[in-house]
């Protein structure tokens, strides 16, 4: 990509701010996150990580500041260029429409069709096989998209991401609705996906267990960043969640986990 | 006791397998579908009041075709087959495959399985124009036009409306397109019903009945090609965005991240449906259901894929609107009976029978 200092992060969001409605709801937000990095995104119901997130991946349009994508600004690419290097597992449950796994995986090669006449070419139908298998959803190719259970959507929604070959997947709350083995699964997967990865998450434990890098979001704004450990303090997470931590280590792991209650 | 069969061991095997929808292949079905409208063409121009028998029939289709020679008494006949006939059965079949088509698009567009062409307000539009005409003789000056010439502007008047209340800073939301043209459509009716009653004539508010329900009794060769031409071309743009409307059918974030713009698809879409739309509706009145229910019907057949959906569903719609407009005008011939009241009673049964033998998820989970 681009030879100048941001060529080596893939991601760089650069005080990004974002208005819906006239109000501003993300405030002069900078984030990055370097190539293979798994960067998570914490904070309280309605802190703005969604609306975050869909800027990166063009469903908003940032009101000031810029998204990077190896160094070139998200929003000044043709909207096929810009989804050929992001690819987004949104939070959006739609169910009026029962398209096959395989014809959801296949829209994630729209953006590397050529011609709009085109169908999925043999090369693409490889592709989608070869990327179910992956994440080991190949035996639900032929089954409705609806009838699937939370778990295996996700998988299913993670091919999809993974045939858009992205350099970047943004996630917004991927474990959402999953049991714990689905969850620890489909974290498994993202990190496996070998992309960039920005994801939202509401398990902080989750969050520390699995990404290389934290930023924390409060009202709009970024609080707090770095590895997991340094992050997630008792004194931070009382005044942004207003809840009292108690970091212990776990017994078989070794990792250090967080047990809540509420504040005194 | 009844000896245990093998196949009573298999069953909890076969029950186990996971249950795909089944679908047909959607290129030998179009095939299938293609030979039978030529097929369905030929019927409708030889079964009628006329009394024309087969051979004739075809004989001067081939006549008209090679330009062969005539009997000096066949005169008539030809003029039944070729400027009454089948300029019927043609238009049934681009108005047919028009509002299907546009069935398709919009339930993708607003993500509503219960939206067809017309929640957009157009038909109710397009009936306060037509009944203008049809009560106060608006636009007399335009002659024959009249009619077709007040619907489409005043279904593309109404779609305007529709667009401008239901635009926001974000762009078009479905929820709020559908609301709208909802509203409006109530609108629209009233302002037709209230004409009507104060037209206060029997033949003309029985006309405008007509007209609601739909009627393809005025078909010439003047308005086919108008109406071809604008649902072929609406056809053509709908087939080269079928990605697009998959990944807008998924949700407006989903086809973000595809790289599908949804506001200016949506858009798009408008525009192209308020063409088609319009169009057909001028040239046959409000025909219902077949909007509604045949991109059902292809789903159903070959699944929510757009590019499948786009090549199937209009061949059905133009299959079921032939030999709809057949059952209408010999069912109680010579009198006519409107077209909605038989797509109806034909595409109705149909739908039912079809949505329980095949496993369907209509708008939901199973």
């Amino acid at each position: 990509m681009s030879t100048d200092g941001t060529g080596a992060l893939d991601l760089a969001v650069d005080r990004v701010s974002v208005d819906l409605a006239g109000v501003r709801l993300v405030h002069e937000v900078t984030l990055t996150a370097a190539a293979g990095q798994v960067v998570g995104l914490v904070g309280p119901n309605g802190s703005g990580k969604s609306t975050l997130l869909r800027c990166v991946y063009r469903a908003l349009r940032p009101a000031a500041g810029a998204v990077l994508l190896g160094g070139e600004e998200v929003h000044r690419l043709a909207p096929r260029e810009a989804a050929r290097r992001v690819a987004a597992l949104p939070q959006e449950h739609t169910a009026e429409f029962d398209f096959t796994v395989a014809e959801v995986v296949g829209m994630g090669r729209l953006p590397h069709r050529r011609g709009a006449l085109a169908g999925p070419s043999a090369a693409d139908e490889q592709h989608c096989a070869a990327a179910l298998d992956r994440v080991g959803a190949g035996h639900l190719a032929g089954r409705g998209f609806l009838s699937l259970s939370g778990g295996e959507k996700q998988r299913v929604l993670i091919a999809r991401a993974l045939v858009q070959e992205p350099r970047v997947l943004v996630l917004d709350e991927p474990t959402n609705h999953l049991d714990i083995t689905h969850q620890l699964e489909v974290l498994a997967l993202v990190r496996e996906a070998g992309t960039t990865v920005l994801t939202a998450l509401h398990d902080l434990n989750l969050a520390a267990g699995h990404c290389d890098l934290l930023y924390v979001l409060a009202e709009g704004r970024i609080v707090a960043s770095g590895p997991p450990a340094e992050v997630l303090e008792p004194g931070l997470l009382a005044e942004v969640f207003k809840v009292r931590a108690t970091p212990v280590r776990h017994p078989v792991t070794g990792a250090v986990q967080l047990l809540f209650d509420r504040l005194p | 006791m009844p000896p245990v069969s093998s196949t009573t061991a298999a069953a909890p095997a076969t029950a186990a397998a996971p249950p795909g929808p089944r679908r047909i292949p959607a290129l030998p079905l179009a095939a299938v579908l293609t030979a039978a409208l030529l097929g369905s063409l030929v019927c409708a121009v030889a079964v009628g009041s006329a009394g024309l028998g087969w051979g004739q029939v075809l004989r001067l289709l081939g006549a008209g075709l090679t330009g062969g020679r005539l009997e000096a008494d066949e005169a008539a006949a030809y003029a039944i087959v070729w400027e009454i006939r089948l300029p019927r059965a043609v238009l049934a079949a681009v108005v047919g495959a028009g509002l299907a088509a546009t069935g398709v698009a919009v339930q993708a567009m607003v993500r509503n399985a219960l939206a067809d062409p017309f929640v957009l307000g157009i038909s109710s539009g397009a009936s306060v124009g037509a009944n203008a005409v049809l009560m106060f003789g608006a636009f007399a000056s335009l002659g024959v036009w009249a009619l077709s010439a007040s619907a489409f502007v005043s279904a593309l008047l109404a779609m305007v409306l529709v667009y401008l209340t239901a635009r926001t800073a974000h762009g078009l939301t479905p929820l709020r397109l559908v609301l709208t043209g909802t509203a409006m459509s109530y609108g629209f009716s009233a302002v037709t019903a209230l004409m009507v009653f104060a037209a206060a004539r029997g033949e003309a508010a029985r006309s405008a009945m007509m007209w609601l329900l739909g009627s393809l009794g005025g078909a010439t060769w003047g308005s086919v090609p108008i109406a071809a031409v604008t649902v072929l071309a609406g056809l053509a743009y709908l087939a080269r965005a079928a990605g697009q409307l998959d990944a807008l059918a998924m949700g407006d974030e989903t086809a973000a991240s595809l790289g599908v713009d949804p506001d200016r698809l949506r858009r798009a879409l408008f525009v192209v449906t308020a063409a088609v739309t319009g169009t057909v509706v001028a040239v046959s009145g409000a025909i219902g259901f077949v909007g509604l229910m045949v991109p059902h019907l292809a789903r159903m057949l070959v699944g929510a894929g757009h590019r499948r959906l786009l090549l199937v569903a209009p061949l059905a719609g133009a299959l079921l609107l032939v030999w709809v407009d057949i059952v209408s005008r010999t069912l109680l011939a010579p009198a006519e009976l409107p077209v909605g009241v038989v797509t109806a009673a034909v595409g109705v049964p149909c739908f039912l029978l079809l949505m329980r033998r095949r496993a369907y998820a209509f708008g939901g989970g199973r």
